[in-house]
């Protein structure tokens, strides 16, 4: 199944945010900000680019995706439940005591989890795991991997990006969800990052700038990765921490904290078409 | 006189791996920088495709291996003791052993024995740190015949196996025909006047110390636990029974590490006094190895001084 319809598209991406709201009214906890940030790309990536099959999800050929910002597990959660890796009624079991949707994502438990993340910096280096597993056995498996603005602070990463510079994994697709807010504050204040994709180009990346809402640039970016040979991509997402409700955009205080009642109807509201 | 051939582990690890990746092509093998010394270079030099040098980044490299193992390859990933135990704790817990992935972490130099680099070198709280981890299985070996065996008997397991090596050269103290059971202690001797458990770089000085006892009179079992996670509780158990006196020793701080294994084995099931022989709560230092371990007191002479007191 590949949708290819931008229109069909942004009301999947709804529809992830809807699940993000769920999850974290249900479980009274959770990232809301950083989840709704990266709606848009986790739904073009399971809807429009991976090569997966939600009835085989331990596929060796399929392609692989790792949410190095483990803590936006609920819209990855939500992306596999709107894509039938399980029901949508499971999101609303989200954090609680025995159930499969760990506060942070667990590979052994869900299916279509990939990698068990949560301790911020060390996915890039799974994916490069991967890329390089693939690459020894000729798979033709891509590898997508999500890292948070305010993660990449992590040293581990420029480790990692280093990794996949110097085995030129053009197999692997990094994409920033640069909403410019971690939890202390402004990325600019608390520890800057920037100027992102500056960095990653003196790593050797294939560099792409793009929105990180807008359907048609996210595929294209996507797109274009996979022509380029002999080095990884990073795209460098701009996206705004609690897109698609208005009360939690570009609002530090929504980086992990639950909605109430009154703010939990006002945000389906938000996301419900008329 | 026969001369004992001494070989270091290390150096039978890295031809034992060289072998395995022979028979196993699932085997990939990852290294920081320190290939020449923990022989991880005999497999790069055999099969160049399957070996990956990471740089001096043990964090990335314990977390790639990670990823290599979602994908199900077998990765052997060495570095020194101290960095891959300390500096990448938190990839090992995270990023391995939480995902119960299957890693297998061969760090050599452990302990110290290093010798001339010093205390940031001497890693002595891997075993503490390893064993405290869930579905991480823990083994230390003492000679060449035992580490041959357990590199091969990890590659066939599933899940994390912290394999803790010396750098010193050890005498060889098992026949080629030896059988080991992972999980199984070795009991050497029916001494009933003390215990020695020992692991690793040890268990020599453990064996040379039952042999002069012996022409004092003084009769004592050897254990060699080579996987202290999980520990051979029955062993310890019939050795707390049938002797009166335990000893363990180890290249290792007390705190954590085999000691304090046996002590929780003991407390629960057969309580007796323990000593606990070792590095006590100290950081190392710079010296020969075999002058390091005369300091630190975990020497054969060291052992038979402890029976002989009171």
């Amino acid at each position: 199944m590949k949708i290819n319809d931008i229109k069909e598209l942004e009301k999947i991406a709804l529809n992830v945010r809807k699940g993000i709201i769920e999850e974290i009214y249900s479980g009274k906890s959770g990232h809301p900000g950083g989840s709704l940030s990266c709606a848009d790309i986790l739904t073009v990536l399971y809807f429009n680019q991976m090569n997966i099959n939600p009835e085989k999800p331990k596929d060796i050929k399929r392609d692989r995706f790792i949410l190095s910002k483990g803590h936006a597990s609920s819209a990855l959660y939500s992306v596999l439940a709107n894509r039938g890796y399980f029901s949508i009624d499971e999101l609303k079991t989200f954090r609680k005591l025995d159930a499969k949707l760990q506060g942070h994502p667990d590979m052994k438990q869900v299916p279509g989890v990939d990698m068990t993340t949560g301790s911020l910096g060390q996915g890039l280096s799974v994916a490069n795991g991967i890329a390089l597993s693939s690459k020894l056995d000729k798979q033709g498996i891509r590898v997508y991997c999500l890292l948070g603005d305010g993660e990449i602070e992590e040293g581990q990463i420029w480790e990692a990006c280093m990794t996949a510079s110097h085995y030129k994994l053009d197999n692997l697709c990094v994409i920033v969800d640069n909403n410019n807010l971690q939890i202390d504050g402004e990325i600019t204040e608390v520890m800057n990052s920037y100027p992102i994709d500056k960095k990653f180009e003196s790593f050797g990346f294939n560099v792409i700038n793009i929105n990180g809402h807008n359907i048609e640039e996210i595929i294209s970016a996507f797109e274009k990765a996979k022509e380029i040979k002999g080095k990884p991509t990073a795209i460098i997402a701009k996206t705004i921490k609690g897109k698609g409700i208005d009360f939690m955009e570009n609002k530090v205080s929504w980086h992990g904290k639950a909605p109430n009642e009154e703010e939990y109807n006002n945000a389906i509201k938000q996301l419900t078409i008329e | 006189m026969e001369e004992i051939k001494k070989i270091a582990v290390r150096q039978s690890y890295g031809e034992k791996l060289a072998e395995l990746g022979e028979i196993n092509k699932n085997i990939v093998v990852l290294d920081a920088d320190l290939s020449k010394s923990t022989k991880t270079d005999i497999f790069a030099k055999k099969y160049p495709e399957r070996f990956f040098d990471m740089g001096i980044s043990e964090q990335d490299m314990l977390a790639t291996a990670a990823g290599f193992a979602t994908y199900g390859k077998i990765p052997f990933v060495s570095t020194f003791a101290v960095f891959a135990a300390g500096r990448a704790y938190d990839q090992i817990r995270n990023s391995i052993c939480y995902p119960n992935l299957n890693v297998k972490i061969c760090a050599t130099h452990c302990g110290i024995t290093v010798g001339e680099d010093g205390a940031t070198h001497q890693m002595l709280e891997d075993i503490s740190l390893m064993r405290t981890l869930p579905n991480m299985k823990v083994m230390s070996t003492s000679d060449d015949t035992q580490t041959r065996w357990a590199v091969e008997e990890i590659s066939k397991m599933e899940g994390p196996v912290y394999l803790r090596l010396s750098r010193l050269e050890s005498d060889v103290i098992y026949d080629k025909n030896t059988k080991f059971q992972f999980g199984k202690g070795i009991q050497i001797g029916e001494g009933t006047d003390a215990t020695v458990i020992a692991t690793g770089i040890t268990v020599k000085e453990a064996i040379k110390a039952k042999e002069e006892l012996e022409k004092q009179g003084i009769n004592i079992r050897v254990i060699d636990i080579h996987t202290i996670k999980p520990i051979d509780e029955e062993i310890i158990i019939k050795a707390s029974k049938e002797t009166k006196k335990i000893i363990t020793i180890e290249d290792h701080n007390i705190i954590g590490g085999l000691g304090s294994a046996v002590c929780e084995v003991l407390s629960e099931n057969a309580p007796c006094k323990v000593i606990r022989m070792g590095i006590k709560d100290t950081f190392g230092k710079s010296g020969k190895a075999e002058e390091l371990m005369k300091y630190f007191h975990i020497t054969k002479d060291d052992i038979i001084t402890e029976i002989n007191k009171a």
